[in-house]
């Protein structure tokens, strides 16, 4: 929790990874795009404040210490809900995986939520899996990661007949929160990647599913905002919002907060650092500190208010996680919100 | 100067996400032109990882404009430090083969999304030339604005040029505000709706372009050929 001019907010850090990008765990053969993707995220670390950055060799491969020092000791975090990324294509043991996010989160009980991922690709095994892990794990989220690699195929869609038995078979097992992040795929090279219409049909198709498009469909944030203001159970995730804008570049992200809120609404915007991509503590203690700038330019947005900042910094995700909030840090509202 | 067509042809090539020009984004790292009018163009992106498709579009895009300078003799346009710079650089000096090297995925298909970001262009571009016309205005005086009321000529003629490659109506007399897939006007019941999209999508396209600015920076420390900082 952080605490800040007498008002104390539940930190729930809804995206971090545990990953192992070290070059020993490179797939032979692979190596240039192991080694692309791990720099390429090192790149976005440059979006932080110079203190907070880290050489690219600690940035490849972290200790549980390190996270263990960066999310809870330094940066406020109360849970911290882990979004694995396989990505076994190129990382020999995958480099965010489920498994290594797990034992981690055994070791610390009641400070991490484990996620889990599934690719509808994997056919019928993949869904026996699912169920296994869904038994040994309990995941209530999975992270969905469109643009993964493999074999010949180059991302797939959520609404690939596969991708809803997959979608069907959450339902089943209570896996509620999917957490979708779009990326750059090669095939097909005359379709949009990034775009975000499927998650429109699958949340229209799937009502007691909620759908978290991370980075709120960064490229595609209008595509993303006239789709979430049609869909009740679609949700804004903030990851790179804040820490790839708010430093770097301000203005944008007053006028990306700006439209956020009006299409989409406090009640709907989860917080998530994208540790270790950046830290969460400084991007908490200047959210908790920012206000639009006084400009006519921003004069017609939504404000954003102390209450809305704990919604969004905790309380939203701690609702679709069901983390118990301490009654003293809830808002008194939010009772009957929650239950609505 | 055979240097300065050279510039000014890549100056047109746009990224098409982005809508701004090649040049200014600091995408270009070189170009070289031999005394025999050999020009040598290398182009760099934000990350080893961006969108195959818009780099290719890119690339392809860089060739024809230089490829169509007078005194240009022979032009090679590659693509560095990208996850598909290989099949993108072997596809665009083959000119004739894209549909070889690319297969059904080649140039025709790439219109349909080229459109679509065209599109993208004009609802932000409402937005950029629009607004300070329309602040303070009622929906009925909106809908009567038209493209030539614009006071800024390049503005203007930016936009006027994204709606006719779309073949909307592009003319002085044309409404200020278009449906940028039907050409309709907007109606005065929609222009409020209107309004918030267009920004919307400006808001997109520039924060996307300040995000691609601060990768390419944190990823080489040269200044592109004709890069221009942004606000």
């Amino acid at each position: 929790m952080y605490t800040k001019d007498g008002e104390t907010y539940f930190i729930t850090d809804s995206h971090i990874h545990f990953w192992d990008a070290s070059p020993a765990n490179w797939v032979p053969g692979q190596e240039q795009y192991a080694k692309g993707w791990i720099e390429c995220f090192h790149a976005y670390m440059g979006l932080a404040p110079a203190e907070t950055h880290w050489p690219l060799e600690h940035f490849q491969k972290y200790s549980e210490d390190d996270l263990m020092k960066d999310l809870f000791e330094d940066g406020y975090v109360d849970v911290g809900i882990f979004q694995p990324t396989n990505l076994r294509q190129w990382y020999t043991e995958g480099f965010n995986t489920t498994e290594r996010n797990g034992q981690l989160a055994g070791k610390h009980p009641g400070k991490f939520i484990v996620n889990t991922s599934w690719d509808p690709r994997d056919g019928d095994a993949g869904l026996e899996a699912l169920e296994a892990r869904s038994e040994r794990w309990k995941p209530k989220g999975a992270k969905l990661y469109t643009a993964e690699w493999k074999g010949d195929s180059r991302g797939w869609k959520l609404t690939d007949p596969e991708a809803y038995r997959y979608l069907a078979k959450c339902e089943e097992l209570g896996i509620t929160n999917l957490h979708v992040h779009k990326g750059p795929t090669i095939w097909p090279l005359d379709k949009d990647a990034f775009d975000v219409s499927d998650v429109d049909h699958a949340a229209t198709d799937f009502p007691n599913l909620n759908f978290i498009v991370e980075h709120v469909g960064l490229p595609r944030i209008e595509d993303f905002c006239f789709m979430a203001t049609q869909e009740p159970n679609v949700y804004a995730g903030l990851a790179v919002v804040v820490g790839g804008l708010m430093h770097a570049r301000p203005r944008f992200f007053a006028k990306v907060m700006g439209e956020l809120l009006f299409w989409v609404g406090e009640d709907k915007m989860t917080f998530g650092s994208d540790y270790a991509i950046w830290e969460p503590k400084w991007q908490i203690e200047g959210f908790v500190d920012w206000d639009f700038p006084d400009d006519a330019e921003f004069s017609d947005y939504p404000r954003l208010g102390v209450d809305g900042k704990k919604k969004i910094l905790g309380l939203n995700a701690a609702r679709l996680y069901d983390i118990e909030v301490p009654p003293e840090l809830r808002l008194a509202e939010s009772e009957t919100s929650a239950s609505a | 100067m055979l240097r300065d067509d050279v510039l000014a042809a890549l100056a047109t090539v746009r990224d098409p996400e982005l809508d701004e020009p090649l040049t200014e984004l600091g995408f270009v790292s070189e170009c070289e032109i031999s005394p025999e009018g050999e020009v040598t163009v290398r182009l760099r992106l934000p990350t080893f990882f961006c969108a195959a498709n818009f780099a290719f579009l890119m690339v392809a895009d860089s060739y024809d404009a230089v490829s169509g300078v007078p005194g240009v003799r022979h032009t090679e346009v590659l693509l560095d430090d990208h996850f598909a710079s290989e099949e993108i650089n072997a596809g665009v000096a083959a000119r004739a083969g894209f549909g070889e090297t690319f297969g059904a995925l080649a140039a025709g298909e790439l219109d349909d999304l080229r459109q679509e970001f065209l599109r993208k262009a004009v609802l932000a571009g409402a937005d950029r030339v629009g607004r300070p016309l329309t602040n303070g205005r009622t929906s009925e005086e909106i809908v009567a604005l038209r493209l030539g009321d614009v006071p800024d000529k390049a503005d203007r003629d930016r936009l006027r040029a994204r709606r006719s490659d779309l073949g909307l109506p592009a003319d002085d007399d044309d409404p200020l505000l278009v449906d940028p897939v039907t050409g309709d006007p907007i109606e005065v019941d929609s222009v409020s709706d209107h309004l918030g999209r267009a920004r919307l999508t400006r808001i997109s396209l520039e924060a996307n372009g300040g995000i691609c600015r601060g990768m390419l920076r944190e990823r080489y420390v040269t200044i592109g050929v004709g890069e221009k900082e942004d606000q």
